[in-house]
């Protein structure tokens, strides 16, 4: 986390005018205004923030807003979020990610980012299924959707991402709900400011390809108990809610990755005397 | 049996094994040796046959020494000691013994085996085991390591100062130790009748260094201006990335450890978003799951360099040797027109130039640099001058704010460059893509953009100027004007190719040669006019497919008459062979 004075900064200064490829009543419309709601309440300067992401629809976010932003191949966004913060520890770096792009494609990354605990926010816009590509089932899709690729539902168990998270050691984990638009602006703040790894998993619904998402609404609901700092209380409460609990549902303390690029200017011939002989 | 010991004249080349089961130790006695040679003021190269065994299997340090500088292993070895002979079926080809060489082995192991021994090879046995066995703590190979000290005529106290310094952790007695071995082992081989004695070597001018491919790789990349890698453990180039990791840490920058290859190219391309020269080191396997990436470099105009230290192919092939066969992957690898350098270090020392002078390719024309080293030249260890540090730094041309004026990232300019913001510049935000976009970075899927962009990638590499670094152009100076032969061959080759010439020249041969160290782009005027009025040309490359032959050959006509040397690894193509090919041709 990076310390920010609050700056002369409103949701709109972060905007870019570039017109989204969402669907009307897309779910990521949202998400960019909490998100850029959020960066605004941190006051990090539109080119002190780094937006970083992969394919897919939510991964289109970066060039909505007026930061800096990368948006990069399938699945690879945590990777190259990783190797920015630690060339530029200075920038805030947020990871912009949906289900397909961080859970199946990207799978192996989400794991060892956690592990690796860089001090970055990783949000993943969750709609449960392939919007880009018009309809196949993610790895959250519930077991017996129907869809032309996966006739009669995949019947897989679906992908626990909260739970994964905790378990590889996330610093920080919450889940929200788009059309919430004042919790998750404050769950950002939060995770940003946040000290390692921060994952926020947003259920963002896919208005095309999952209507029945449109019932999110109604079902997701404000945890009604505080955070914890135990990892273990943290996944027997995840494993057991309604999967609709919205809110910091864990705040770690692991001290974050420390190793990162500095401005120091050394003569690269101190390397050169183990050479000598 | 033995030839009288005044019939070996002093040479100004050896070439010797010292073999033994792996931790045995026998790649320390050549280690150790290498460098006692540098001290003496003589060349070297050592590299190593191991098999895939961390322990257990086998394990063949291949010294030459030489009177001058040497980029690559002769063929047929003067000397061989062996502390066991346990695997040697599996390293028995790889070191053919001259007709009057040498075989040492320990009584207590029996005879050398037959492929080992062929015809008229001198074998002789020295007790190695019994007499480490004589002092406590005594070691087989630091007796071989005293024999071959007496064979070749290295001073004494060269080797044990060597020792001295690498054993300063382990306390006075087992320097003693050490060194006691190693005068007995010398006092035997004075006893054989049989000398294997170099040249008295010449003074050394800078001091010489004593370094591997892969640390030069690394040590070339950090002098450009590397600050950034990102690591994932493969054979043959773990090392580049183990000596990056304090190194780094040395100059400000920094290592990450990265889940796998996908990950390792992807965090070089943060960071160099970020504006800190990047890189990564891989082999072939690593490599093809990076293509993907690089497509992304080259298209949102990120520079990074990615080593890629070549092994036998395709698939698993062979982790621990060398082949060439990796050129096609790293030309025509990306998706979609994608264009992007390609360079190979000519010699072990050149690794430190070539990685030096692709970083600075990379930054300067934003965009993607594998250098294509291999396992022959990143696992040996050379002794050299001491390299002068030529002037290649990290240079990218940036945006810097400039109040009111409108920032295009990708602005169309006459160079194909356009500069570049790095995060935290005020008023230069955008963001970079893979998806075709327009000069402002915005998605766009118009004719004219795509051709746009395209076109200035593709200028931004053809129009750079790449001085005469492009190439190796030699001539070895026989035959007056009249050149019979041109070889023309690529990286690690030229070692070989250089010394085929010498002895050509020797004959009378007149040999030119053209090695690339620029592969990609293909620079077709210089390259039609360095082999102009070549009669006949012989292409030598170490592949099966003769992927470097069809890359010329797509690229433009060969003048004269073409013939093709080739093969894949693992045994490496040497400079008799090459000779013998153009001996050959010039008899038919």
């Amino acid at each position: 986390m990076n310390i920010m004075q609050p700056g002369p900064f409103k949701a709109a200064n972060y905007k870019s005018d570039v017109t989204p490829v969402w669907c009307p009543g897309c779910g990521d419309f949202h998400v960019l205004l909490s998100l850029t709601k959020a960066l605004a309440e941190l006051g990090a300067a539109p080119e002190n923030v780094a937006l970083v992401s992969g394919i897919g629809c939510s991964s289109r976010i970066p060039a909505y807003t007026n930061c800096y932003g990368f948006h990069g191949v399938h699945g690879r966004s945590l990777a190259l979020g990783a190797g920015l913060k630690v060339a530029r520890p200075d920038l805030t770096v947020l990871v912009m990610s949906g289900d397909g792009d961080g859970f199946s494609i990207g799978g192996n990354h989400f794991l060892h980012a956690c592990r690796r605990n860089i001090d970055m926010t990783y949000v993943v816009m969750d709609n449960r299924v392939y919007g880009m590509t018009k309809g196949q089932p993610s790895p959250t899709t519930e077991p017996d959707w129907d869809s032309a690729l996966s006739p009669g539902g995949t019947g897989l168990s679906p992908f626990h991402p909260l739970v994964i998270a905790l378990a590889s050691g996330a610093n920080f984990v919450a889940r929200e709900f788009s059309g919430d638009i004042k919790g998750t602006t404050r769950t950002i703040v939060e995770a940003v400011r946040h000290p390692g790894f921060s994952f926020v998993e947003i259920l963002s619904p896919c208005v095309t390809f999952r209507p029945d998402e449109r019932a999110w609404k109604t079902q997701t609901h404000v945890a009604s108990v505080e955070a914890t700092d135990d990892p273990a209380r943290a996944a027997r409460r995840i494993m057991t809610d309604d999967g609709f609990n919205t809110g910091v549902l864990y705040r770690g303390r692991r001290k974050p990755y420390e190793h990162h690029v500095t401005d120091r200017i050394v003569d690269p011939a101190i390397l050169e005397q183990e050479f000598a002989i | 049996m033995m030839p009288d010991k005044a019939s070996n004249s002093a040479s100004r080349s050896i070439l010797f094994a010292i073999v033994g089961s792996g931790g045995a130790g026998a790649l320390t006695a050549g280690a150790i040796l290498l460098e006692a040679a540098g001290k003496a003021g003589w060349y070297g190269i050592m590299s190593r046959s191991v098999g895939p065994q961390i322990r257990g299997g086998e394990a063949a340090a291949l010294v030459r020494l030489s009177t001058r500088p040497v980029d690559c292993m002769a063929e047929t070895f003067d000397f061989l000691i062996a502390i066991d002979w346990r695997n040697a079926d599996r390293f028995a080809a790889e070191m053919p013994l001259a007709a009057n060489g040498l075989v040492i082995g320990d009584p207590a192991n029996g005879d050398a085996p037959d492929a080992i021994v062929g015809t008229g090879v001198n074998q002789a046995h020295i007790a190695m085991k019994e007499l480490a066995g004589s002092l406590p703590g005594g070691r087989e190979n630091m007796i071989a390591a005293g024999l071959a000290v007496g064979l070749t005529g290295l001073p004494i106290e060269n080797l044990t100062s060597v020792i001295a310094s690498k054993l300063a952790g382990k306390g006075e007695e087992a320097i003693e130790t050490g060194c006691k071995c190693v005068e007995i082992g010398s006092h035997h081989a004075g006893l054989l009748e049989k000398s294997f004695a170099l040249e008295t070597p010449a003074a050394s001018q800078n001091g010489r260094w004593l370094i591997t491919g892969n640390e030069a790789v690394g040590l070339g990349a950090v002098r450009g201006g590397i600050r950034f890698a990102a690591a994932y453990p493969i054979t043959p180039a773990t090392e580049v990335l183990e000596w990056l990791a304090p190194a780094l840490t040395k100059v400000g920058g920094a290592l990450v450890q990265a889940e796998d290859e996908l990950a390792s190219i992807n965090m070089a391309i943060g960071a160099s978003f970020g504006g800190r020269p990047s890189i990564t080191a891989t082999s072939g396997p690593g490599l093809a799951l990076m293509v993907e990436s690089l497509g992304l470099a080259a298209a949102a105009e990120v520079p990074i360099v990615v080593i890629d230290v070549m092994r036998g192919g395709p698939s698993t092939g062979i982790p621990t040797k060398s082949e060439q066969s990796d050129l096609n992957i790293a030309i025509y690898g990306c998706h979609g027109d994608a264009p992007h350098l390609v360079v190979a270090p000519l010699s072990v020392a050149d690794c430190l130039f070539t990685a030096q002078w692709a970083v600075h390719l990379a930054e300067a024309m934003q965009t993607p640099a594998i250098v294509l080293s291999d396992q022959s030249l990143g696992q040996a260890r050379v002794v050299i001058e001491q390299p002068a540090d030529v002037a290649f730094i990290a240079r990218r041309e940036l945006f810097k704010d400039a109040g009111d004026e409108i920032y295009n990232r990708y602005a169309v300019t006459g160079s194909g460059v356009s500069p570049m913001a790095l995060p935290g510049t005020t008023g230069g935000q955008y963001t970079a893509d893979g998806l075709t976009h327009t000069v402002k970075g915005i998605p766009s899927s118009k004719n004219l953009d795509h051709r746009e962009q395209l076109d200035k990638r593709y200028r931004k590499i053809a129009d750079f100027d790449y001085g005469n670094h492009w190439a190796a152009i030699e001539h070895n100076g026989a035959a007056g004007t009249h050149e019979d032969f041109t070889i023309l061959t690529w990286g690690s080759l030229t070692g070989a190719a250089r010394e085929a010439m010498v002895t050509l020249a020797d004959d009378g041969i007149g040999v030119r040669l053209v090695a690339l160290r620029l592969i990609a782009p293909f620079l077709k005027d210089k390259f039609l006019a360095a082999v102009h009025g070549s009669q006949r040309i012989l292409v030598v490359e170490q592949t099966h497919s003769g992927q470097f032959h069809q890359y010329l050959r797509a690229n433009c006509d060969l003048p004269g008459e073409v013939r093709h040397f080739h093969r894949p690894g693992p045994q490496l193509i040497g400079p008799t062979e090459i000779s013998t090919q153009i001996r050959n041709w010039r008899r038919s």
